[in-house]
């Protein structure tokens, strides 16, 4: 076990080693300037000859392996980041400096975190809430009208573009209906008042919720259909079992195996950021972060997104290979 | 663990001691409504089992032989099908019985155990568990201690080495033969007066096979308890029943001793079967004879014998009877045996035309 868990840690470094030389490569060849956007910026427009200073600042004329491992260097040890005549501190680990704000990205990164962690939290939580209990119960009534109905409803469902629901859900609880309490969303930090943190979340959860759950439920409707037809089901039941014991500790026991695992690397994701929910609830977290960079090609910030992502896919893909060995006795790590 | 059968088993639940069957089924037809229509998978099946007795069913995939004994049990799903026709335990009668009733019976006086024991267990509990859980579900008042001892015990019962450690492993942590012997144990415990072996040797290869109906053979003495063994394997009744019921497409087509079944049996349908063992003892001209076709649909069941369009035997009952009228189940030749069929002298044809060709030696003895 613990052998297996460094192997996969040391192949995780790999992964995020060659994770950062691509983006690094796609932000060095990319198809913007960043020191064309970031002159313009700072000389109201009137950037001309000045852009020299920038590149050479910025280190677009050295070669890109050189300011790679520059950069990588920062990453453990931080380094001075200096932009025309400004020099900026940026302490370990240093993903660099936003070119919009001057401050290190990953100070940045850390702010938003609580943002996007709550986001993910209550979605996730309303994924499972809803979406197991009334997966179990389809399954148990399989073939039934109402089965048969809530499958084609959250299939209609499912099949709304997401920003389109999460953009309705707003427009018609926030604007329209003017829904008390839920209606001034965002993020406001939970230690200092957790009435409005739940408020300003709420309607982020609901549609992150609602729209997670139908997967959910067909995930957890399909696998528990499955286990429900196991023979060790029927074996349940020929030992004069209660049909509740049956359902829940054998059939839905095994049904959450393959549940677990799309959830742990859905979680992950979450976590990364939720850029149409952040975005349209007007949450600063990661996701609407990195929309943000994207629009103002402030490059560190993007790449440093982008490699939050990486760890957070890795480490969730890890836990989840744990939890599975924990959940299913067959499969040892090694 | 040291404690005798008699001492651990006498005075847990009445037993019936009177000489009637434990078993009953009389009439029993249980029809699936499908969405090509209706399939009748079992059709008007009577038999019954004394304590202490093993009924052998025999017959081809598809025959009813599992639909008819999960029927005992009550477990098929009520909504999706429809059992008529009556089947009494110990003198309860099971059709149309109560879920909470029924629950009471499953696993304790009638218990079953199902082929292919890895996918039977439940892959994420450990044996003990699973031995313990049926035991404790059948006595409220015993400790999770009683019961894991009481597994302890059946484990060591049927023949597993350590049964103390090996009580804390994972089903797939078990060879073959010991999950088969983990489930026979898990069927026993509650001290059953019937046990139901569904095609219990059927995933083994022949040695543990063999071991596993010894098992059987001998926990059935020792707990005298009436068992029922389906199995498409006549070298597995020859082992193991006293009677035997030959089923096709749903019907009881022959029924009657081990002997007179496997001697002297009267209808086309079983002389097919007794072709299809390969022998190897017999001489080298002995033939393997397969059944020809396939079993019928039961959707849509030939007319007349359901065994008609694969019999080779139709042209000598006179009129075409076979194509048009169900023959009724009659007596055979000898005492208790009945059998299925129009041939108007099965005997002649089965000494003449049947036996020369699978074991040519025993009509010489015969002679």
């Amino acid at each position: 076990m613990f052998a297996y868990l460094v192997k996969r840690l040391i192949s995780g470094a790999l992964v995020l080693t060659l994770v950062s030389m691509a983006i690094f490569l796609l932000f060095w060849y990319g198809p913007s300037s960043p020191a064309q956007t970031i002159c313009d910026r700072e000389t109201s427009n009137r950037c001309g000859n000045r852009i020299e200073i920038y590149e050479r600042t910025l280190g677009f004329d050295n070669p890109v392996h050189e300011e790679y491992l520059k950069w990588a260097k920062g990453v453990f040890v931080g380094r001075d980041i200096q932009i025309a005549s400004t020099t900026y501190e940026c302490d370990a680990p240093c993903l660099g400096v936003s070119y919009l704000t001057k401050q290190p990205v990953s100070e940045e990164l850390v702010e938003r975190l609580p943002a996007t962690v709550s986001v993910a939290i209550g979605g996730a939580f309303l994924y499972l809430l809803f979406g197991i209990p009334i997966g179990v119960a389809a399954a148990r009534r399989r073939g039934s009208v109402a089965d048969k109905a809530l499958v084609s409803s959250f299939l209609f469902l499912s099949s709304i573009p997401y920003y389109l629901f999460a953009l309705l859900t707003w427009l018609y609880l926030t604007v329209l209906w003017e829904a008390p309490f839920v209606s001034d969303t965002g993020y406001f930090p939970i230690t200092e008042n957790p009435a409005k943190w739940f408020g300003g979340m709420f309607l982020a959860w609901v549609a992150l919720g609602i729209f997670g759950c139908t997967q959910y439920t067909r995930y957890s409707r399909g696998s528990m259909v499955e286990a429900l037809s196991e023979d060790y089901i029927r074996t349940a039941r020929a030992k004069g079992l209660p049909e509740r014991t049956v359902v829940y500790k054998h059939g839905l026991r095994a049904a959450l195996v393959p549940v677990v695992t799309i959830f742990g690397i859905d979680f992950g994701t979450l976590l990364a950021g939720t850029i149409f929910t952040e975005r349209i609830f007007d949450i600063n977290g990661i996701g609407f972060w990195s929309l943000q960079a994207v629009q103002a090609k402030d490059l560190p910030v993007v790449a440093a997104t982008a490699l939050f992502s990486a760890v957070l896919l890795i480490i969730s893909n890890l836990i989840v290979d744990v939890i599975y060995s924990v959940l299913d006795p067959r499969v040892r790590l090694s | 663990m040291t404690t005798t059968p008699s001492e651990t088993h006498v005075g847990q639940r009445e037993r019936p001691q009177s000489d009637g069957p434990i078993l009953v089924v009389e009439d029993l037809s249980v029809t699936f409504p499908t969405q090509d229509g209706p399939v009748t998978a079992v059709k008007g099946l009577s038999y019954s089992v004394e304590m202490g007795k093993t009924l052998g069913i025999v017959g081809e995939s598809g025959s009813g032989k599992s639909v008819s004994s999960l029927a005992v049990l009550g477990l098929h799903d009520a909504k999706a099908s429809k059992i008529t026709g009556s089947i009494r335990v110990a003198g309860t009668e099971v059709v149309g019985l109560s879920e909470a009733r029924m629950r009471k019976l499953r696993g304790n006086s009638v218990s079953m155990i199902f082929q292919d024991a890895l996918a039977a267990l439940h892959p994420f509990y450990k044996i003990g568990n699973q031995l313990s859980e049926a035991y404790l579900v059948h006595h409220p008042s015993a400790s999770k201690r009683d019961a894991r001892r009481k597994a302890i015990e059946m484990l060591d019962r049927v023949g597993i080495p350590q049964p103390d450690r090996r009580v804390d492993d994972f089903p797939h942590q078990f060879s073959g033969g010991m999950r088969q012997r983990a489930m026979i144990a898990m069927g026993l415990i509650n001290d059953p007066s019937l046990l139901i072996a569904d095609e219990p040797t059927t995933a083994l290869d022949v040695t543990v096979q063999a071991q596993i109906l010894d098992l059987l053979q001998d926990l059935q003495r020792e707990f005298n308890s009436a068992v029922v063994i389906i199995t498409h394997d006549l070298g597995v009744i020859a082992e193991t029943a006293d009677d035997v019921l030959v089923m096709y497409a749903g019907r009881a087509v022959e029924y009657g001793t081990v002997k007179q079944i496997l001697t002297k049996p009267e209808m086309p349908y079983t002389w097919g079967l007794l072709s299809s063992i390969p022998d190897v003892a017999a001489s080298t001209d002995a033939r393997l004879i397969p059944i020809p076709g396939n079993p019928p649909s039961l959707l849509s069941p030939p007319s007349g014998c359901s065994f008609h369009p694969r019999c080779a035997h139709v042209d000598k009952v006179p009129g075409g009877l076979c194509a048009t009228e169900l023959p009724a189940l009659t007596a055979a030749s000898g005492a208790n045996h009945l059998k299925r069929c129009h041939l108007p002298n099965p005997e002649l044809i089965y000494r003449t035309e049947i036996l020369p060709e699978i074991a040519p030696d025993l009509v010489e003895e015969i002679r």
